[in-house]
């Protein structure tokens, strides 16, 4: 007995189980400290919400996950965040590496407008060198816009240049887009914030359905949506301008919403924060 | 009541201001048309008797005024493209390094520096061209002439002194790089931020990002900036007439012989001095060539920054 328990502690994790552990993680822009020491565990094939106030540093927390952070000028990080016990942040871990690894889709959508609609879809594909023929090309792109319920919309035009649909479609082919590589983990930050509400329900559909296949991550400043959406919530503050953004508390959103632990917590969802 | 508000926001000194500033750049813009006209006015008078003149009243005994200046005109035009074909693929090279590549105080650096070489006379290059770069081509030249000279380019006798056209281009597009890359640095530097997140977060390296983010927005300024290096190109004078040796009503593609092609500001600058009576009348109809020329460059230019301009 003994024994089985030491052996499933040290193999903690299934490769397959795309767990991902922040372990203090601090985040700098130059000299400015963005998130002090964040440790919080995202489970496989769940939802997880960040929310707080602007400033917080959610978004900065999501895009160092796939190593977006450090693209910014003069930007570093401390800590570790681990897949399924790999260090993204290791010696010889190369962030492009990461990122098609880890799938983000943006606040604003932001398809490449001079590309088709298949073309975009394959874009990650085809930046990892894969050989994708015709037909298997074709397979790909019906099966991630099925998957990003634009399908039936786009099925006759999918030579048409990205820019060609309206704003929720183009979020939606975004989706398609990182969907067509079959990353481990879906980072979305703000995702439906420059969208209209038809729109926006038919994207927290879509981030539902995900959940099965994929872990996934989402900021939002909506807290109904973190409510409808994410099966755990994570919540984040900040003292003030300057200071760095902190993790007040992470548990499943059922809890988070109905019975913080902490008060600032219940002040936010409770919306009578600030 | 509220319409009436409305028509009394401006105050007197207010509108009194905003008739002074419509005023002021109305005159501007006519002032531009005015001096266009003038300017043309004053060629196709001053030229039209160049322009019917007969054998025995031209510069070089040309047969008439079209055997005259077909070959210059070709030499200008021949030379800028030249000039521009071996500039844009530099010019957008140092602008990527410096936009996307380089440390950020080599990039200042450089960036002033490419500027610099903007800022150099151009009697300065063609004497440099004429000097140094003449003679250290003209080896090349043979070497091109030997081995390559089945392609029409590089066929004839090549140069002894490098004196060639091909010399006379390159030192047009140490001229007019500068314009370009400042150009193209500008709207790399505008890439929209949204599509080169795009490109990061599916996992593209930094060529991959410029290949798919960068480069597609920036096509209608790279074509501004080499349509403006053209343009200067064909109105270069100094350098050409320094460097390039050339040989009289020449029409020929090669770029390494002797003979050469010379464009219409050089032989207007060449023969100028010496020019007398009808001969003066013939070099400005020359000039008025050049002119029309340059206006359908332009009209062409807006064409293809129109067609190939917009990200599609």
């Amino acid at each position: 007995m003994t024994d089985t328990t030491v052996t499933t502690a040290a193999t903690p994790t299934v490769s397959s189980s795309r767990r991902l552990a922040i372990e203090s993680m601090s985040a700098y822009y130059g000299d400015v400290q963005a998130l002090a020491d964040i440790s919080l565990t995202i489970e496989p094939h769940t939802i997880t919400a960040f929310i707080g106030p602007s400033g917080c540093g959610k978004s900065t927390l999501l895009r160092t996950i796939n190593r977006m952070h450090e693209t910014a000028p003069h930007a570093k990080v401390a800590g570790s965040i681990r897949l399924d016990g790999v260090d993204l942040y290791g010696a010889n871990v190369d962030p492009v590496a990461v990122r098609r690894k880890i799938g983000m889709v943006f606040q604003r959508p932001n398809p490449f407008l001079t590309m088709s609609i298949r073309d975009n879809v394959l874009a990650g594909l085809k930046l990892q060198h894969r050989k994708v023929s015709k037909t298997h090309g074709d397979d790909i792109t019906e099966m991630s816009l099925r998957a990003a319920n634009l399908w039936d919309s786009v099925k006759d035009r999918l030579n048409k240049p990205g820019s060609s649909l309206s704003g929720g479609q183009q979020q939606r082919l975004c989706i398609a887009r990182v969907i067509a590589v079959e990353p481990d983990v879906i980072l979305m930050d703000e995702p439906c914030s420059a969208l209209d509400p038809i729109s926006t329900a038919a994207i927290e559909d879509l981030m539902i359905n995900l959940r099965r296949d994929y872990t996934v991550v989402i900021v939002t400043h909506n807290m109904q949506q973190a409510r409808r959406v994410s099966d755990r919530t994570a919540f984040f503050t900040v003292a003030g301008a300057g200071e760095p953004g902190r993790l007040i508390e992470c548990g499943s959103t059922e809890q988070i919403f109905s019975h913080p632990v902490h008060q600032a917590t219940a002040d936010y969802v409770g919306g009578r924060f600030g | 009541m509220t319409t009436l508000a409305f028509t009394s926001t401006l105050s007197r000194p207010e509108r009194a201001t905003a008739a002074t500033v419509r005023g002021a750049v109305a005159g501007a813009g006519l002032l531009v048309t005015v001096v266009l006209i003038g300017v043309g006015a004053f060629l196709a008078v001053a030229g039209w008797p160049g322009l019917t003149a007969s054998s025995s009243e031209l510069p070089l005994g040309a047969s008439n005024f079209w055997a005259l200046a077909a070959p210059l005109v070709f030499g200008s035009v021949w030379s800028a493209v030249l000039a521009v074909l071996i500039a844009v693929p530099a010019a957008v090279g140092v602008a990527l390094y410096v936009t996307w590549f380089a440390p950020r105080a080599v990039a200042g650096f450089l960036a002033a520096l490419v500027d610099v070489l903007a800022a150099v006379p151009s009697v300065v290059y063609g004497l440099w061209g004429l000097m140094a770069l003449a003679p250290g081509l003209a080896p090349v030249y043979a070497w091109l002439g030997e081995h390559l000279g089945w392609f029409p380019l590089f066929a004839g006798q090549p140069s002894a002194t490098g004196r060639t056209i091909a010399t006379g281009a390159l030192v047009l597009a140490i001229m007019i790089m500068p314009i370009i890359a400042a150009m193209c640095r500008e709207v790399f530097q505008r890439t929209p931020r949204a599509s080169i997140e795009a490109a990061q977060g599916l996992g593209a390296t930094r060529w991959e990002v410029i290949r798919l983010a960068v480069l597609p927005f920036a096509r209608g300024g790279i074509i501004c900036g080499a349509m403006l290096g053209l343009g200067r190109a064909l109105g270069e004078t100094m350098a050409i007439a320094m460097v390039v040796s050339p040989a009289p009503f020449l029409i020929g593609f090669s770029v390494i012989t002797s003979a050469n092609p010379n464009t219409v500001a050089a032989f207007i600058a060449q023969v100028f001095p010496e020019a007398h009576d009808v001969e003066v009348s013939a070099l400005i109809g020359l000039g008025l060539a050049m002119f029309l020329i340059t206006f359908i460059v332009n009209a062409c230019a807006r064409r293809v920054a129109r067609i190939y301009g917009e990200p599609r």
